[in-house]
């Protein structure tokens, strides 16, 4: 396929920049596998070569370095604003509980609060958008959210881990959280027949499995990991755990007197609505029809635009109002988000669109789609994969996979 | 008053209170109402702002009122001072208190000199105004006077290292000490010299302070062993405290060599990149040093056989975040350079140029 690059590459200081005065036939190998599609990859399947990748590459980091160049003052504003309503609205969520006709606004507080705070605040400063700014107050080294997960821990699994390893199988513990199978490339057994089943426990119990996800315990009972590896763990996650049971299920009830049984539910179910909300955001982010996972091999090594279309392929969007990417920590763009992690969320919808130009032309699919098309997508293919895949037969062609999306 | 005020520490910085907060503690929800209340972060506001010298670098000192949690200070110590710039970066630099000893919540003094280079130091003396509210740290270090005091003291500085001394000096004099001081100056020129007309009074007051004044341009000569023999014959054998550049430090401790009377400060100034991969690259917690390789901190801490944590070893996880003391670092991503000095950096994408520390 043929590819117009927007910009010229300018990368004078990548690797790729190196002079090399070895020998020219092998420069002349290099430069043959550098235009040769390979159809054994996802990327060979997609069309594009590796120099194609490192071309869109190259567009990519173009569009992250002119915007970590713009950070500034409108970045600053947003955040802090963001914290401000967060603030107001735990405040008046803890305050309502003392007005018990006005429960239902308390727990919807609270929930916004718990909300913001996990996804627009904690996310994303955790993920260190705001580290530019040098305010310990929203440095992801200080910050820890309003969550039984602790950040520390959470900031390995799912910067490191995660970000870095996205959508391969084995490597990135995300697809289906080690409990549920999310792809037809995880081996089915009979385990997987309460897919559904998990997959409502998980939900309802989201914040909980955040905070578990990081002692691997599927990877205890494959035996690539020891119990003891998990012993530096437990006070930090019992600490984060007594505390944040100790303020919503004991101190804040008990602060309402009388009212205690009345408090204790509303934060019940904040935190309940807060985790309802959280999976569902994250799940449809991550794994509606058509999202692409990866082998070891085929990523072993990989440039850095393959990284750039690895984020894209295994990422999908939720179309939505202003209020629904607020609300979900702009991880509605999950697909901007993978490609630039560190850069603040609120500019993931201006980026989109330059983003979604360039995997046009690339022939790259952009998943994106309305909340409720994505929810249906990743509840379709949860009890889908319940069951054994259909055909045992090789991988589904990039056709069969838009198909899919269609339907 | 003053027991209201502990009352309601004792209540702010109480665990109930913490516990209600967490995650994120008693100041984070304080600051939003009025940023001079805090359990236990230390702000200051800034009550007033006034020139001492207008020359090309002008000095200002500057009256910060600090949040009741300021512990207070020791002549001679330091303070943290964080600025948030235009472009909502937050910036942090250290400055010397110059006013006496302060008692906990009390005002207290910086007289900063505007450096060029230095971006938080111009905007305090050239574009702060009073009412604005500055980030600190408590009162730090251990350039500080003794107990019980000799009764002999001598106080070499030069230029705007003139404010620990003139703090101790101060401090001294308030408290009624009964000893003899001498107290050496050097300033550029005239016009540079920082304190003029308070130094002028304590020189002509009968005070035990004995005041020298060195300016080059009027002929006056350098701290070199020589001049000090002239102008405090017996200084070997008295206890000395010394502040100012890196240079004039040096004579001074030429000066001291063999004696242990000598104590000394210095403050960093940010380096100038050469735009290359030279000098040497020092990794200060496990003392290990080499020349600089031109790769990141990481692949060098590893070259040398250190450990550092690191994750994606492609700067979006943070993991590998040190803190550099001084040098220049080129971003490898975006080839964006900083030389601030004391910066948190992800080791991995960065690539020294030029000497280069980090804590690791
Ligand atoms: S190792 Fe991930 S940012 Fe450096």
């Amino acid at each position: 396929m043929t590819v117009t690059p927007v910009t010229q590459a300018t990368s004078a200081t990548g690797p790729k920049a190196r002079k090399d005065t070895a020998s020219k036939a092998a420069e002349a190998a290099r430069k043959a596998r550098q235009d040769q599609l390979d159809p054994s990859t996802v990327a060979g399947r997609a069309g594009l070569t590796p120099a194609d990748l490192d071309r869109f590459g190259e567009e990519m980091d173009v569009i992250r370095k002119r915007v970590l160049s713009e950070l500034g003052e409108e970045d600053a504003t947003y955040i802090r604003n963001v914290v401000k309503a967060q603030r107001a609205f735990e405040i008046a969520g803890r305050a309502l509980f003392y007005l018990p006709p006005a429960w239902p606004l308390a727990v919807g507080a609270l929930s916004i609060s718990k909300i913001l705070d996990n996804m627009e605040i904690g996310h994303n400063v955790m993920h260190g958008q705001y580290d530019w700014m040098g305010d310990p107050a929203l440095n992801s080294r200080m910050y820890d959210w309003d969550n039984v997960c602790p950040g520390e821990q959470w900031k390995y699994s799912h910067n490191y881990i995660h970000h870095t390893f996205t959508n391969i199988l084995g490597k990135d513990r995300d697809i289906g959280y080690g409990i549920l199978r999310m792809d037809e490339d995880q081996k089915w057994s009979p385990y997987y027949l309460g897919n559904p089943v998990y997959a409502l426990l998980l939900m309802v119990f989201f914040e909980w499995g955040v905070a578990m996800h990081d002692l691997e315990a599927e990877n205890i009972v494959a035996g690539k990991r020891s119990i003891a590896d998990n012993k530096p763990l437990y006070p930090g996650l019992l600490r984060k755990i007594r505390r944040q049971a100790a303020k919503d299920y004991l101190l804040f009830p008990a602060l309402t007197g009388p009212l205690f049984p009345l408090t204790l539910a509303g934060n019940v179910t904040a935190n309940l609505v807060r985790n309802i909300w959280a999976f569902n955001i994250i799940f449809c982010g991550h794994f509606p029809a058509g999202v692409e996972t990866f082998t070891e091999e085929e990523t072993a090594d990989e440039s850095r635009g393959h990284w750039y279309f690895r984020q894209i392929l295994g990422s999908a969007n939720i179309s939505g109002s202003k209020l629904l990417h607020l609300m979900s920590g702009n991880l509605s763009h999950q697909i901007e988000h993978h490609l630039f992690p560190d850069l603040p969320a609120r500019r993931y919808p201006e980026l989109s669109e330059e983003v979604r130009e360039a995997c046009e032309r690339y022939g790259l699919d952009y998943n994106t789609g309305p909340l409720p098309k994505q929810l249906f997508s990743v509840a379709r293919k949860i009890f889908r994969l319940a069951l054994p895949n259909r055909s045992e037969g090789p991988a589904p062609t990039p056709e069969a996979a838009k198909a899919d999306t269609a339907a | 008053m003053s027991s209201t005020r502990s009352i309601a520490r004792r209540v702010l910085r109480s665990s109930t209170l913490a516990a209600l907060t967490a995650p994120h503690g008693v100041d984070r929800y304080l600051e939003l109402v009025n940023p001079m209340w805090a359990a236990r972060e230390v702000r200051a506001r800034v009550v007033s702002i006034e020139r001492e010298t207008d020359t090309a670098n002008p000095v200002a000192t500057l009256t910060l009122q600090p949040t009741s949690t300021w512990e207070g200070h020791v002549a001679g110590q330091h303070v943290q001072v964080g600025l948030e710039l235009p472009g909502a970066r937050r910036l942090t630099r250290v400055f010397s208190i110059s006013s006496a000893a302060s008692a906990p919540g009390e005002e207290f003094t910086l007289t900063i000199r505007s450096n060029d280079g230095g971006t938080v130091s111009s905007y305090l003396v050239e574009q702060a105004r009073p009412g604005q509210v500055l980030h600190l740290s408590q009162a730090l270090g251990e350039f500080v006077l003794p107990d019980p005091l000799p009764d002999r003291l001598v106080f070499l500085s030069g230029g705007s290292g003139i404010t620990p001394v003139m703090a101790m000096t101060r401090t001294l004099l308030r408290d009624g000490y009964d000893g003899r001081i001498t107290f050496l100056h050097y300033a550029q020129t005239p016009a540079h010299q920082i304190y003029a007309d308070e130094l002028a009074a304590l020189a002509a007051a009968d005070n035990g302070v004995d005041v020298h004044l060195v300016h080059p341009d009027a002929g006056g000569d350098l701290f070199t062993t020589e001049a000090l023999a002239t102008l405090a014959p017996d200084y070997r054998d008295v206890d000395a405290w010394a502040c100012g550049p890196a240079g004039l430090v040096a004579l001074v401790e030429d000066a001291y060599a063999g004696t242990e009377r000598l104590r000394v400060e210095y403050f960093k100034t940010p380096t100038v990149a050469t735009g290359d991969a030279e000098g040497s690259v020092a990794f200060t917690r496990s003392g290990e040093q080499a020349a600089n390789s031109g790769a990141t901190l990481l692949e060098q801490a590893e070259a040398l056989g250190l450990t550092p944590e690191y994750g994606c070893r492609m700067g979006i996880c943070f993991s590998c975040t040190s803190r550099k003391t001084e040098g220049t670092v080129r971003n490898v991503l975006t080839g964006e350079e900083s030389a601030l000095p004391d910066e948190d950096i992800r080791v991995c994408v960065s690539a020294p140029v030029g000497d280069c520390s980090v804590e690791l």
